[in-house]
């Protein structure tokens, strides 16, 4: 599930390095913006002599120019091919010297790059990573492996996997103009249509130091962190100036949508519904912290109202739940599913599925399960302190799709204000069928489940 | 803010704390975040599954947390939900391991709770119903994911009659056999206080935990006789077997028998390992398999000890046109490396990532129970954190050649192939060795 963070109203950080103070139990952390706009997020974590260093990037799939889907994925796995100081493999062979690791990753909104490191070697990868925010070259000799390296990954994660197939139509059916439509890793025949110049051409568009986050998370101070970036990144002249992140809207939803897919490999039938939801930041007041709550109570592990009903009372399910997707730039996502028990039909767990939203929409939620669900989801924001990783994730998840550091911060506090009376708006405001999607995931017909 | 122990290395110093009534627990004391994770094991595993029946331990591990003492499973979860408590357990081959997490101030509900879990799960048969479906899902969601399929199959031909070849999560008949009956009588066999591992990270003392270990686990019988697993050697190498499964790309899972954890060329065999197929983007077969061919998003091998057996294990998955060209590669990488040795470069960088990234492993609380729990299983000593780099940095190339040898030998593998591969054929006796 989704622990996303919130939405803003400030969005302004100080230049100079601001030392963090912790304050009633806020997490405590530093921030500074270098001259060439490259914004910095430090969270100090002085537990292990480690680093964790991440570079954010404000583009993702949803930014691509129609016809060339895949290639904010492609070219962040061609960022690893060298640049004009260093050839291909020296970053990663000194990262794997230095003990560090490293990887990368895209989603709709943001393109990343991290590694983690003893934090003596922050300054080296500071160095490469800042190298490769404007330096990158590119070959046919290594675009080309390359290309067939990420048709692998998608017939690993996507054409092996009826699941994911039917998830691809899914998407593609509830976002009727919304760039989100698309997968991340792009439609085959597009994939195999891009070339070096299209990722060139992608990377000039987007990579620079003002497009992008540096969060640093770890054994280190907030001065520290800003003395080696201005000594790295801030050598860098910034490119150009982004663009405001505008992107095809949805139009007004008349029809619902259903989708199936039958297939002899398929022999665990599921149910999925995916409703448009606001984002945190597209949402008004607090609504994003509301829907998360809602998430919880209706549908988040084994004492939601879906588990209870679905599986222990009924007992039509093996399984139930879902999630909601805050973290997005433009409307994202909210999201049930149900397993049927053998002998159970899709209709019966869809029908049950249903009544209970009409339940929760009729009724509203009760006070102990809304105590329940805040306890649990601000409890995850200190479970998280644990991990310098997923803090950092939180941060650079949540400047790149429109919020704030203090949105952030101040997490825990918005999620304890909410009110049954919000959760009861948020979920009236999001469970309206002609804005969603049904997908049923069958057996092939005649086939042996 | 302060840190419990001054550690070699910045790595967790780790204190052995023994109960009044003689149960041990490894802790790190570890205040700066306010939580405290608990990890434990119950040696035994699905190894303990009756022949017939496999899947006892992993469906028992799904009901601890459903259910125990005076609270059914409805009434435990909302406990641990109103207290913030994470709670789960889950089966290996050779244990049922078990994690909590919880806010220090709720310390005192949460260990009552595990305590409950771990003692009083009542095994009622409305969870025993829903989560053996739950289970049953899975295993039928298994069926055509490939690499579930590989492997299954993989384990089935090299541990044939072993209970290391029957799958941990059972099978659909001997779910609809296992009977409350058969639950009761693992628990019995295997949680006992002679097959507890414990290991405590976070906002909590000595003096605390110590105590607190006797009404956790102190109503946990000494010892209960169960039979002896005996060791195995996996079989199969040098055949092809191919599992056919209508999907456009063939997922390779090939194996061999591999090191003991205390054999005395382990640590020469995980450098080896590393060289070869470990997990930086520098790995050989990463750069012959992915970098330069663009056969596969990700390859990898690994070393897979286990208790009464070990493999060296790796895989890919490549487009059913280039399975044969992939098998081939993965074969005459390994090879060349057994025949030629790492470069002193290569050695040299290998030993310098292994010892310096071995502290990403232990950064945070959760990690640090985890992996204390690990080396526990592995009964290595509680210094192992500490002494752990040196024995790496001490690999000579005498030893990677020795280790290599002894680890890939010829290079012939036991490959399994599930997809529609193009142009491989099993080998033919491919039913039984």
């Amino acid at each position: 599930m989704t622990r996303s963070a919130a939405r803003a109203p400030r969005k302004e950080a100080p230049t100079a390095a601001s030392e963090p103070a912790a304050a009633n139990g806020r997490l405590a952390v530093g921030r500074f913006t270098l001259d060439n706009g490259l914004e910095a997020v430090v969270i100090p974590d002085h537990r292990a002599p480690v680093a964790t260093h991440m570079v954010w990037y404000k583009v993702g799939s949803a930014d691509e120019t129609p016809g060339k889907s895949g290639i904010a994925h492609f070219l962040e796995h061609l960022m690893f091919k060298g640049t004009k100081r260093h050839p291909a493999g020296e970053f990663s062979a000194t990262v794997a010297a230095l003990g560090g690791q490293e990887n990368a990753f895209t989603s709709y909104d943001y393109t990343a790059y991290f590694q983690r490191v003893p934090k003596e070697a922050l300054k080296t990868v500071m160095r490469f990573e800042a190298d490769r925010m404007v330096n990158l070259v590119l070959s046919d000799e290594v675009v080309n492996p390359e290309r067939d390296v990420v048709l692998e990954e998608r017939r690993m994660r996507t054409d092996s996997d009826p699941s994911a197939q039917l998830s691809e139509a899914m998407a593609a059916a509830l976002w009727m103009n919304q760039p989100y439509r698309l997968p991340v890793i792009g439609w085959e025949q597009e994939i195999r249509g891009l070339d070096r110049n299209d990722a060139i051409g992608f990377y000039d568009r987007f990579y620079t130091p003002s497009n992008a986050v540096l969060v640093v998370a770890g054994d280190v101070t907030t001065e520290e962190v800003k003395a080696l970036a201005e000594a790295t990144y801030g050598k860098i002249t910034d490119r150009f100036r982004p663009k405001p992140r505008s992107r095809p809207a949805e139009p007004e939803h008349f029809a619902p949508r259903r989708v199936a897919l039958a297939d002899a490999r398929v022999h665990q039938p599921t149910v999925s519904r995916l409703y448009i939801a606001p984002s945190y930041r597209t949402a008004k007041g607090n609504e994003g912290h509301a829907l998360d709550v809602l998430a919880i109570i209706l549908a988040g592990g084994s004492t939601s109202r879906l588990y209870k009903a679905l599986v222990i009372d009924q007992a039509i399910a093996a399984a139930a739940g879902g999630y909601y997707w805050g973290a997005a730039l433009d409307p994202s996502r909210f999201a049930l599913y149900a397993l049927p028990r053998p002998g159970v039909t899709l209709e019966a767990v869809e029908a049950a599925l249903d009544a209970e939203i009409a339940r929760l929409l009729a009724g509203g939620v009760e006070a102990g399960e809304l105590e329940r669900a805040k306890t649990r989801l601000i409890a995850d924001t200190i479970y998280e302190r644990d991990s310098q990783s997923a803090l950092a994730r939180s941060f650079g998840a949540a400047l790149t799709t429109g919020l704030s550091v203090e949105d952030v911060i101040e997490w825990p506090e918005r999620v304890r204000a909410v009110t049954a009376e919000e959760v009861l708006g948020a979920a009236r405001g999001v469970f309206d069928i002609r804005r969603a999607v049904t997908g049923w995931l069958e057996s092939a017909p005649g086939e042996a489940a | 803010m302060s840190r419990a122990k001054p550690a070699t290395a910045g790595l967790a110093a780790v204190e052995r704390v023994v109960s009044p009534g003689g149960i041990e627990a490894w802790l790190v004391e570890e205040a700066t975040v306010p939580i405290i994770v608990v990890d434990l094991a119950f040696r035994g595993g699905a190894a303990f599954d009756p022949p017939a029946r496999p899947g006892v331990a992993n469906l028992l591990s799904g009901l601890l947390d459903e259910g125990a003492g005076p609270y059914d499973s409805e009434a435990f979860q909302q406990r641990l939900e109103e207290h913030a408590v994470e709670l789960s357990f889950h089966a290996t081959r050779d244990a049922i391991e078990g994690n909590l997490r919880t806010l220090a101030e709720k310390r005192d509900e949460a260990f009552e709770l595990l305590r409950l879990a771990v003692t009083e799960a009542r095994l009622d048969p409305e969870p025993i119903g829903r989560v053996g479906a739950q289970v049953l899902a899975r295993i039928r969601h298994n069926l055509t994911e490939p690499g579930a399929v590989a492997e299954e199959a993989w384990h089935a031909a090299a541990f044939p009659g072993h209970a290391y070849g029957r799958p941990v999560i059972g099978t659909e008949p001997s779910l609809g056999a296992i009977e409350r009956e058969d639950l009761v009588r693992y628990r019995a066999t295997a949680f006992t206080r002679d097959r507890l591992i414990v290991t405590v990270v976070g906002a909590i003392d000595a003096a605390t935990l110590a105590p607190a270990l006797d009404r956790i686990f102190g109503a946990l019988p000494a010892s209960a006789p169960a039979a002896a697993i005996p060791a195995i050697r996996p079989a199969g190498t040098g055949r092809l077997e191919v599992v056919p499964l209508a999907v456009p790309q063939t997922t390779l899972l090939f194996g061999r028998p591999g090191l003991d954890r205390h054999d005395p060329d382990y640590i020469a065999a995980t450098v080896a390992n590393h060289i070869v197929g470990g997990g930086t983007f520098t790995a050989r077969l990463f750069t012959e398999v992915r970098e330069k061919r663009g056969l596969a998003y990700s390859v990898h091998t690994w070393l897979d000890p286990m208790r009464h057996s070990a493999t060296v294990m790796g895989g890919l998955a490549t487009k059913n046109e280039r399975a044969r060209e992939a098998i081939d590669l993965v074969a005459s990488e390994i090879r060349r490396f057994v025949a030629d040795g790492p470069s002193a470069d290569e050695l040299d960088k290998a030993k310098k990532y292994l010892t310096g990234s071995y502290a990403l492993n232990f950064d945070s609380s959760v990690k640090i129970a985890r992996g204390l729990k690990q080396i526990r299983l592995n009964d290595l000593p509680i210094d192992y954190i500490q002494t752990r780099n040196a024995q790496v940095a001490a690999v000579a190339p005498a030893d990677i050649a020795r280790a290599s040898e002894r680890l890939f030998g010829d290079g012939d593998l036991f490959t399994v192939a599930v997809g529609e591969p193009v142009g491989l054929t099993a080998t033919a006796d491919a039913a039984a060795e």
